[in-house]
């Protein structure tokens, strides 16, 4: 889950970790309101899930409170590559002498925690990593050890900052690394990462994504409340469907995201495009396959509906039964194909065969039933 | 043979008074797998369907002489069930549950490398394994596989997605290829056991003679192991990679499943194996298709 930069730096600040004050607005008169109170000059920065901020014209300096309508007016609204800027953070502007990078992640290759950390800030690390990969300094963390200072010492000469940055680099890495830890982050980015002409270090940004899956121990309602999501895509959050929207018209339910991600990749193989992917998880309950179809068939995008199904302790007839007490309790416009294999397949495809029709079709095998979905989806 | 269980694999479960815990042990039992115990720390003494509970792993394994646990607890006690389970002297941990937070993950499984060196962690998130005829712990349907034929062309099976797993298995059976153990990684972003590990295994049972790889996008788990097939691997090897035409950025169902800063993605997966000298098909069917090809060529 990808926080937006003003909750980002709400988490660093739960971690002692020094960033700007300001406020987040959802209006021209309350970004005023909040630049008057934080005290000019102050910045006027979009809210969007996405990088190029700036270059868009979503990131922008006023010196005055007409300054600041202008902007906030200007941005608010703005659409930065497909995301529209609902809300701006206003934080008074800071004096900068030096711009660093920072970051914690997981390395999945080596099973360890990676640092980065670079005295080249404020621009692209991906950037920096291509044409200047000496410039990173980089750590590995094993998680049982942790960060330790004099390690992060270590890491803060070898990464070359300002030695004017040095006490105040300690102090926010090994914040920025129990954040990232304590707070189960996936990625807790700072850049950049300043040194002032008063020689303070200050995290300028904030690019925090969380694991979903230790929200068992945080209070993360209202980081869920404002994920960037489609319609589709609430929907399916509300009814706990494993669900990702796509653009094309072939819409999919699978059992297994193994079998779901699969099947997105028979469908182009047929020549079609999937308009979702869904996994609908083990079981046969006719409620789950409700809650699934209805999302699919409310997407105007979808011309066919691909049920792609294999047994495993789930038998084959408890799926065809679940199915067919589904549609007996919704009336789908797009035609369905369902592709029913493993376990009990044949006792299955007997049940749904008296079933059959124009808008309900069964393919013996996986591929020949993308073949039909996307045929159906073209007509 | 068969890789990291077989007949004289002695199984535990870890919540197995919770409904998901009853009913995989009863199901892993009555396919013949070793079941001899279950921990409960508040129902230590009880039995479930005849399976004794034991407050601890510790415990069990001094009753039992359990050397496999499969945990069933739900998430947010994994990682102390895993560490119990490392302590209690099992040699394989297989962990099913699913949504266990990644921080947790990597810290039990270099914990474990550095305490417990000899402890295997299998998953979490993973459908289990199994090694057809002798051995079942976790969630596989075993009646859909075919067990491995004393003489004949065998096969093994690493994969890290559950229901393509079960689908190969199918698939092999209805051929009349025998699979001598089927290991589901799981598909989480640190898995306990890894591709490597478990084709190193199959390359040195002697009854295996060709491996079935099921990858899937993110992270640089089949890279590696592509790496490992080149100098390695002197058996043959069929593979195919699930989420060719997923989204960059869109976790697919998986913790794991995720194309993020153009790292990951199938495409450079399936040019690594092939690369290396695996047969690579465009889905789970072509997959098969060349396995079989595969089987009767040797």
């Amino acid at each position: 889950m990808d926080l937006f930069e003003y909750q980002g730096k709400q988490f660093f600040a739960n971690y002692d970790i020094p960033v700007s004050a300001g406020s987040a607005e959802t209006t021209v008169d309350g970004a005023v309101t909040a630049a008057d109170k934080v005290g000019y000059p102050v910045v006027v920065k979009a809210q969007v899930q996405v990088g190029g901020r700036g270059k868009a014209g979503g990131i922008k300096l006023a010196n005055n409170a007409d300054e600041c309508r202008e902007h906030a007016s200007n941005i608010l609204g703005m659409d930065i590559k497909g995301h529209t800027v609902e809300v701006v953070w206003i934080e008074r502007a800071s004096d900068i002498s030096e711009e660093y990078y920072a970051s914690f992640t997981l390395d999945r290759s080596a099973k360890k925690h990676l640092g980065m950390l670079s005295a080249e800030g404020g621009v692209e690390i991906e950037v920096v990593a291509v044409e200047n990969p000496d410039a990173i300094a980089k750590i590995w963390i094993d998680p049982v050890d942790g960060l330790t200072e004099q390690v992060a010492r270590d890491w803060v000469a070898a990464a070359k900052l300002n030695p004017l940055a040095t006490e105040g680099a300690v102090d926010i890495l090994v914040k920025l690394y129990n954040a990232y830890v304590n707070g189960d982050a996936d990625l807790a980015e700072i850049n950049p990462l300043i040194l002032t002409p008063t020689n303070k270090v200050h995290a300028l940004d904030a690019k925090v994504s969380l694991d979903n899956n230790a929200g068992f121990r945080h209070e993360w309602d209202e980081y869920e409340a404002t994920q960037e999501r489609d319609d589709r895509e609430q929907q399916a959050f509300e009814a706990d469907l494993q669900y990702v929207g796509l653009e094309g018209s072939v819409g999919i339910i699978a059992n297994g995201a193994g079998l779901a991600m699969s099947t997105l990749d028979v469908v182009n193989q047929a020549g079609g495009s999937p308009a979702n992917f869904l996994d609908v998880g083990g079981g046969a309950d006719a409620k789950k396959f409700i809650k699934a179809l209805t999302i699919i068939d409310n997407d105007p995008r979808v011309r066919s509906i691909f049920i792609n199904i294999f047994g495993g302790i789930t038998r084959g007839e408890e799926v065809a039964n679940g199915i067919v007490a589904a549609l007996g309790e919704i009336d789908l416009k797009s035609p369905i194909v369902i592709r029913l294999d493993g376990t009990n397949a044949d006792e299955g495809r007997a049940i749904l065969e008296p079933h059959l029709n124009e808008k309900l079709q069964m393919a013996p095998t996986m591929l020949e039933a993308a073949r039909v979905a996307v045929s159906l989806a073209s007509n | 043979m068969a890789i990291f269980v077989d007949e004289n694999t002695r199984v535990i479960y870890q919540g197995i008074t919770g409904s998901q815990g009853k009913y995989y042990a009863g199901l892993n039992k009555a396919y013949g797998t070793k079941v001899v115990g279950g921990t409960n720390p508040k129902k230590a003494g009880t039995d479930v369907d005849g399976v004794p509970v034991f407050a601890n792993v510790a415990a069990a394994v001094e009753a039992t002489g359990a050397n496999a646990t499969c945990i069933f607890i739900p998430a947010p006690g994994v990682r102390d069930a895993v560490i119990e389970a490392a302590e209690g002297g099992v040699d394989l941990i297989v962990c099913v549950t699913e949504g266990v937070p990644a921080h947790d993950e990597a810290w039990f499984f270099n914990k474990l490398q550095r305490d417990f060196p000899n402890t295997r962690l299998l998953g979490p998130n993973c459908p289990g394994i199994i090694s057809p005829g002798k051995c079942n712990i976790g969630i596989t349907a075993g009646h859909i596989a075919k067990a491995a034929v004393p003489g004949a062309k065998n096969v093994g099976i690493v994969s890290r997605s559950g229901t393509l797993t079960y689908q190969a298995l199918y698939e092999l059976k209805a051929q009349g290829i025998g699979v001598t153990t089927c290991v589901g990684i799981g598909g989480d972003p640190v898995p306990g056991t890894s591709f490597i590990d478990c084709l190193a295994a199959f390359e040195a049972d002697v009854e295996t003679h060709a491996v079935m790889l099921i990858g899937e996008i993110g992270g640089s788990a089949e890279e590696e192991a592509a790496e490992f097939i080149k100098t390695e691997m002197t058996k043959p090897i069929s593979a195919y990679i699930a989420g060719q035409t997923a989204p960059a950025g869109k976790k697919m169902g998986h913790a794991g499943a995720i194309v993020s800063g153009g790292k990951g993605t199938a495409a450079a997966k399936m040019e690594a194996l092939l690369a290396a000298g695996v047969k690579v098909g465009a889905n789970p069917t072509e997959a098969g298709e060349l396995m079989v090809e595969i089987v009767s060529s040797l």
